[in-house]
């Protein structure tokens, strides 16, 4: 079992024009086993994209490290956004296949599109499909690229009820057959109690780690009504929370 | 129609003109120069849409070097293609390549002008997703940037060739012996006006052909996925 240790000891935007200097991330710290899947959890504007493009290693400008605990290896990472990011002016397919970089065969990807229900969708183009669609795309090519951590920067945002249900049963579908460390930001309580093996609160900016929660529910329990005595519990274990909950 | 009334030779009827085009093109006459403008006007505006868009392209992307060279670009768009041509001609001499040259120097400030204003609204978050997805250099380049700049190629290649016909004339009238620069200016001192209306509809033959086959498929092509 190895373990990821993101401890980022500051991150600082400078200053630009007459935008003041502003600190982002102060003394944030918390590990990560590997396969595991961890919810995010924080107040608006308090840099859980930040700390995603961290672990990404699409910003490499902050104080401190991320690293697996045995080795120097290279963090792999795949990364789902907010909004889908599909290249407009190639197909589903060519989508997946351009950051898949000829790592997986045809037909496992192939049969993983059809898992999502896009198969009869690999030519079609990004702006030809619904919203709903477009990020079972996006879900698609995160999981076609072997990596160790699979990012999440609030994916099922603007779908409705039914949809982001449905694409939330697919995603744990996808991460039971094909294992991974996630890290899942959401503003959405209920979405991440119901998705996670742990929940991690972040404070306002500069962000730190408020809370760090283990979800005690078993997988097959986590109905609205267990998840609402869930969130009960913790705001009268874990009152200084409470403004999160 | 006004022609065809009035049958003076300052404007000759298009009967005199059309029969003036297809001898000149049985002849071998017209066929010959127009290739040999052809000729110049392909190789000049290939390597103006080249470096054009490389530096475009760095322009756009890099600020600093942007306002660094602002200036020298405003010079260069605004130096008359008179002047450009006639320096070339004197530090080169009257040879081929400095008439392509020539041309080159005078198109390549406007590729640079719409490529770099192009490159500056690139969609930033794609090309994250780009890095994310460990796309190589060339991946990024060909899938994530060339499709956004490409109405801004498509419009500089436009007002490219228009402009590239009219200065590889005077480049062609000032210092070659051949192509259809050099064919009107003969024309203009032999006041022989059939002629140089002949010539001027077989390039606007040309350009049509052009714009049909080749630019017009090519939009509808990129367009697809609209």
């Amino acid at each position: 079992m190895s373990q990821l240790t993101v401890d980022i000891k500051r991150k600082i935007y400078p200053q630009n024009g007459n935008k003041a200097a502003f600190v982002a991330i102060k003394d944030l710290r918390f590990e990560l086993s590997s396969n595991e899947f961890v919810c995010i959890v924080g107040p608006s504007g308090c840099g859980k994209t930040t700390l995603l493009n961290i672990i990404a290693q699409l910003d490499q400008q902050f104080d401190g490290v991320i690293q697996w605990d045995n080795n120097s290896a290279e963090i792999k990472s795949s990364y789902v956004f907010q909004t889908p990011r599909l290249l407009p002016w190639r197909s589903v397919m060519e989508n997946i296949q351009l950051a898949n970089n000829n790592q997986n065969s045809f037909a496992s990807m192939k049969s993983l599109l059809q898992k999502l229900g896009l198969e009869n969708n690999l030519d079609s183009f990004p702006n030809h499909l619904s919203l709903g669609m477009q990020r079972r795309v996006a879900l698609a090519r995160a999981f076609c690229v072997q990596s160790d951590i699979l990012l999440m920067d609030e994916p099922f945002v603007s779908l409705d009820q039914p949809t982001a249900r449905k694409a939330r049963e697919l995603l744990l579908a996808l991460w039971q057959e094909q294992p991974r460390c996630i890290i899942f930001v959401t503003h959405d309580l209920n979405e991440a109690i119901e998705l996670a093996d742990r929940v991690v609160f972040l404070s306002e900016s500069p962000s730190s780690v408020a809370g760090d929660i283990d979800i005690t529910i078993p997988r097959d329990k986590r109905y609205a009504k267990n998840i609402a005595a869930f969130k009960q519990q913790l705001s009268t274990s874990h009152p200084s929370l409470n403004h999160l909950i | 129609m006004t022609a065809a009334l009035l049958n003076t030779a300052v404007l000759p009827t298009p009967f005199l003109v059309l029969e003036n085009l297809l001898e000149a093109t049985q002849s071998g006459e017209l066929p010959y120069h127009l290739g040999v403008t052809l000729y110049r006007l392909a190789i000049s505006f290939f390597l103006a849409m080249l470096l054009g868009i490389a530096i475009g392209l760095i322009l756009g992307r890099y600020k600093k070097t942007s306002l660094f060279f602002d200036s020298w670009l405003i010079i260069l768009l605004n130096v008359p293609a008179l002047v450009t041509i006639i320096l070339c001609y004197i530090w080169f001499g009257l040879v081929e390549t400095a008439a392509i040259f020539a041309v080159v120097i005078n198109k390549l400030p406007n590729v640079i002008v719409i490529i770099r204003e192009g490159a500056k609204n690139l969609d930033e978050t794609l090309i994250e997703m780009a890095k994310a997805y460990r796309f190589s250099r060339f991946q990024t380049l060909r899938h994530v940037i060339f499709p956004q700049l490409y109405p801004y190629i498509m419009a500089s290649a436009r007002t490219g060739l228009a402009l590239i016909w009219k200065i590889v004339l005077v480049v062609e009238l000032l210092g070659r012996s051949n192509g259809m620069g050099y064919q009107i200016h003969l024309f203009f001192q032999l006041f022989d006006i059939t002629s140089i209306l002949a010539y001027t509809v077989s390039f606007i033959v040309v350009i049509q052909l052009i714009e049909t086959t080749i630019l017009k498929p090519l939009d509808k092509k990129s367009q697809r996925w609209k």
